[in-house]
This record gives C-alpha cells, structure tokens and sequence, in this order.
C-alpha cells in the first residue's frame, strides 16, 4: 500500500442528487458503517482531498462548480460516481435540467451503482478507490523517476 | 456608522450535505439582511409526467428527495386516488401511516444529529445517527429498501408487513425509545446547547402565519396546525394533538421536532394495534381526469401535491409545494439581526431540505 | 370531519381584491401554481385558515400582465419567480424579482407551450 491509500481524504459533493445518496454517504462516516476505521476522514477542503464522492447526475449550474472542485484537488486523485444518478442520469435522465452522468463532465474512475447507494456499496467503491490511487501514484513516480 | 458587506454562504458549506446559497448583508457582525438563491438542484422533475403515464411517475415522485421519500409517495398517490374516486383498502391505509411515520422518525433524529454537528457537539451527532440506524434496518427488513422504500402505489401498497415484522417493530420502536431518553436530556437541558438555542432566531406567531410557515417552524410559534388532523390514511382513527411550543425561538423549534418523535412512537404503536386484516390495494382501471390539491404533513411540514388529469394516461400537471418552499421566507426574517455565527444554526433549524425544493 | 377545498374561478379583474380580502381575513397563503392550458395559462392561488383551503384561479392568456403579490404576501416571491422563470407568466413588480435567474437554467421556460 502506498503512502496515501494509508489515510485518504474525502471529499463529497452533491451534483444535484436527491438527497438519498448524499445521507447514505454520511452514513458511511457514522457508528455503524465507520468508514474511518480504514485510516478515511471526511473533508469539507477540495485542495487536500485525495477520493472525490459525488452523487446524482449534473445539471447546468453544477457543471462549473464540478469541474472546479475536481481542477482543485492535487494529483493524484480518484472520482469515484456514488448512486445510479451519477453513474448516468438514472431516473432523471430525460429532464431538461441534466446532462447525464458524471463521466460527462469530468474522468470517473470508481462507479458505484443503487438507488440510493447502499453504504455497503459505497464503502466498497472507495476500497476499490483506494487501489486505483496506488496505481496512479506509482504511475505517476515513475514518470517522475 | 457600521460598515456595511456581503458575504456569500454556500453552496458547498458545512452544516448541509446539499449546495444552498445564500447572499448575507452584514452590518459588523450583524445580519441585516439575506436573499436566498437556489438552483443547484433543480432537475425539472414536474416535466416529467409527460414522458411518464401517472402509474410510473410514483417512483419519480419518491426520487423527489431522499429523506422525506416515503411521504412523496404517498402524497402523489392519495391527489391522484382522489382525482380517480379510488377507495384504498384499510389494511393499506394502516400500512401507509406506519411506514410514513417511521420515515418521521428517521428525518428527525437525521435533523438532531446535523444539529449537534452545526452546534460542534460532534459525540451527539454519532449518538443520534446511530440511533437512526435501527429505523434504516426497520425500513430495509419491511420494504427492502433503506432510503427509497416504492411501497407506495396508486390504490393501495406494494407489501404487507406479517406479525413477526410487526413485533419486531414494536421492539425496535420500544428499544429507539428508551435510547432516546439521555439524548432528549442531552437537548433540552445541556448548558452549551441551550446557550446556543435559546432566543436565537425567533420568529413571532403573526410573522409565522403571514409569510406562511409550515410544519414545526409553524408548531413552535404557538400555532396549532398539523396536517394531519385532515384524517387522511388512517390519521381519521388514530388520535393527533398538534405539538405546539410558544417562544418561536431555535429552542421551540428543537423541542417540537424531539416531541413529535415520541408521538411518532405512539402512533405506530396505536396503529399495530388497530391495524384490520385484508387486502392491500384495489386494482386501478381507467385514466384520471380531474383535479385536486392533496395535503399531507411531512417531516418537515406541510407539502401540497397537485394532480390534474385529463383522462390519457399522462398527466397535464403535477406540482408540489414543499415545506422548505414555505419556510423559505420565514428563515429570511429570523436571519435579520441574528449573529453571523448564528447562522448555520438558523438555517438548519427550518430543516432544510434543497432537492425537495428544486425539484 | 370535512374540510373545505375548494376552487373558485375569478377573473383577472377581480383577483387584486379577493387577494387583499384574504389577506385581512388572516389567510396564510400556501401555494401558487401555473398550469400550461390552450394559449395560457391557469394561474391558482390557495390559501389557508384553520384546516380550510380555498384556491382561487383565473386564466391569463398569452403575455398578459399578472400583478405581483409580493406586496400583500410578501412570501410570495419564491413561487412567483419561480412561475415565470418555469411557465413564462409575466408577473410584474414581484419583490425581489430575480429576473429569471432563481434556477438559471439554460432552457428558456421550459413548461412553455412550444408553437
């Protein structure tokens, strides 16, 4: 494991989602499901969060707000797409108000599907997160040489 | 003279999982004024009827929001069985009260524990939603589903709940019960949390029902109004006293929610009680045509479904009126002359929810 | 235990003073909703005493003019914004009016009948 998959920070953010996923990832953070037993805190700051959670699908006013978070956060990092909304739109596909999926604005790395995500599932996508930003670290390592 | 500035709060910030703006003109510390903005959850969810015939749009209506989900359902379905003349068996009727006041039970302790948290009483919050969880594995054991529950169907309920669910959830009920004493004390008597709440955002009766508070925004400044008292479902045979609180200040706000969550126990309790054996929905023949305004009380407070119909399998319309739309502008008078570091505690105490807003 | 709900049909001219009559009879105003109809719109306001609902709902037709009643309720401001960002009424003189920047949205009216 590498340095960071150690303690990785969170960040989460609602990209217009109903709700359900967004307390289901708070879920996760409480007694329960205690995702910080694997070294995880929750942060509320773009710029020292290394795995990007975010839910349902992205209308137009989330769009820039989106794509600024992720240009915030330091390489290197994981998105990881939280609920079925923001794996592709899901049930509000067809508004007039949604683009669709994550993937149409920024990278995703990790999708986690449900409606709503269940914490077990969410948990599960950030473990798989946390290999994928390994492997971007080394990558990026070896680059560097 | 003091000076005058504006800051922007929102729309990632920290009390709410869900982006709110707001614009607040502060004079020193002082807030003299707000103007709310949202938008970054609207979706367009009441243009979908036309894409989708009024037997599917329930699952849209429960996707409305996350948390007062269960409700959605219900209140769609009951404007469009009253536009249609449908009469819903009784077992269902029951059935439909139990599950929408546990997901009462749910949205409280979830708007306790994001109040501890804006109060920094993080060991609270932990306690709160731990205490929420038995109400989450309650839903997942009767419907199958933590958060969205589609029990709810035009003309009646997709599952019945047999004996043993049914103790069971008495037991839990029983078991939530009893966690909550120390908590309730935690709230109501702790010196930090008062000092907090206490006299902090008070809105006056008069205030409350001119710019139309709704819900326990509306309980605490002494109005007795619950929308339940309509006798909608099996609210007509189970009995309900509106919670009313008088200082119209954070407190009172508190202390209502803390209150409706133990009748929220005795109600499910009356209702196992009287619940009748029999079916579970009649079948739906034919399309709606006709209109209605359906009420129904949320978590949050009252919501107001619209249903026009005209007799395809589209609707022409579907609105909704939610309570945090209503309590909008209350919020924006308790604001003025509050503290700026007041304000997080403020805007939760409406109990805010966005994406129920926006649509 | 019955409870009125009704809808009362007005016309545009006598809307202004059945508002202000709800208005001194202590009303709380509960909802606004614009509904698309043949070359219009149904616009229905409902208000609220006790457990009673009265809606009361005329047409306007293409771009007429629909006074806002931010004035007398000045809740309203939420609903009538959101009316004409949403459907394209034109309510004038709502206070604030967010000159339809509420959702900022990149259709334009979207509930809009489409010629």
């Amino acid at each position: 494991m590498g340095k960071v998959s150690k303690s990785p920070w969170l960040l989460h953010y609602d990209a217009s989602s109903c709700n359900g996923c967004d307390i289901e990832v708070l879920d996760c953070l409480t007694p329960k499901y205690d995702i910080e037993r694997f070294g995880i805190i929750n942060t509320g700051d773009p710029f020292q969060a290394d795995i990007l959670l975010i839910t349902g699908g992205v209308n137009s006013q989330t769009e820039s707000v989106v794509k600024q978070i992720y240009s915030q956060m330091p390489e290197p990092k994981v998105v990881v797409a939280v609920g079925i909304c923001a794996c592709t739109g899901g049930v509000f596909k067809e508004c007039y108000n949604i683009r669709g999926g994550i993937d149409t604005v920024i990278p995703v790395d990790v999708y986690v599907p449900g409606c709503a995500a269940r914490p077990e599932a969410i948990i599960d996508g950030v473990v798989k997160a946390l290999k994928i930003l390994d492997e971007k670290q080394a990558a990026r390592s070896k680059k560097e040489g | 003279m003091a000076k005058r500035s504006i800051v922007p709060f929102g729309p990632q910030h920290p009390v709410l999982p869900e982006p709110v703006h707001l614009d607040l003109v502060l004079e020193d510390e002082t807030v003299v004024g707000a103007v709310p903005s949202i938008g970054y959850v609207h979706r367009g969810l009441e243009s979908l009827v036309k894409k989708r015939d009024f037997k599917q749009y329930v699952y849209i209506a429960e996707r409305i929001c996350g948390i007062c989900s269960c409700g959605h359902g219900l209140g769609y379905c009951m404007a469009v069985e009253n536009v249609m003349g449908i009469e819903v068996p009784d077992r269902a009727r029951y059935l439909r009260v139990i599950w929408v006041e546990m997901s009462r039970i749910h949205s409280h302790l979830l708007w306790l524990g994001l109040l501890a948290d804006a109060l920094g009483f993080e060991s609270l919050f932990m306690e709160s939603w731990r205490i929420r969880e038995k109400i989450l594995d309650m839903f997942d054991e009767t419907t199958g589903g933590r958060i969205i529950h589609s029990v709810n169907k035009v003309g009646g309920v997709q599952k019945d709940m047999d004996s043993s669910m049914l103790r069971h959830l008495l037991e839990t009920i029983k078991d939530i019960e009893r966690e909550m004493k120390p908590l309730v004390d935690t709230f109501l008597q702790d010196y930090t949390v008062q000092s907090r709440l206490k006299g902090t955002g008070i809105l006056k009766k008069d205030d409350a029902i001119l710019l139309g508070a709704v819900g326990p925004m509306l309980r605490a400044s002494g109005v007795e109004y619950d929308t339940r008292l309509l006798g909608y479902g099996a609210y007509k045979d189970l009995s309900v006293e509106p919670i009313v609180s008088g200082d119209g200040d954070s407190y009172g706000r508190c202390e209502v929610r803390l209150k409706e969550l133990f009748q929220s126990f005795d109600l499910i309790r009356e209702a196992i009680g009287k619940i009748p054996e029999g079916d579970i929905q009649t079948p739906v023949k034919g399309n709606p045509s006709g209109e209605y305004f359906m009420r129904i009380e949320q978590p949050r407070g009252e919501a107001i479904y619209y249903v026009k119909g005209n007799g395809t399998k589209f609707l022409d319309r579907f609105r909704l009126r939610t309570p945090t739309t209503s309590n909008i502008p209350p919020l924006v008078e308790t604001l003025k002359g509050c503290q700026l570091a007041d304000v997080p505690v403020l805007i939760l105490t409406i109990d805010p929810c966005i994406s129920c807003t926006e649509r | 235990m019955e409870y009125e709900n009704d809808i009362r049909e007005i016309n545009a001219r006598q809307f202004f003073p059945a508002i202000v009559k709800m208005r001194t009879e202590k009303w709380r105003l509960v909802q606004i909703c614009a509904t698309t109809v043949e070359g219009g719109f149904e616009m229905s306001y409902s208000f609220c005493k006790g457990y009673d609902m009265r809606t009361y709902r005329f047409v306007a037709y293409g771009d007429e003019e629909v006074a806002s009643i931010t004035q007398i309720y000045p809740c309203a401001f939420l609903q009538e914004n959101e009316a004409k960002e949403l459907f394209g009424v034109n309510i004038t003189h709502i206070k604030p009016d967010y000159k339809d920047k509420l959702y900022r949205i990149d259709v334009e009216t979207p509930f809009k009948e489409k010629e």
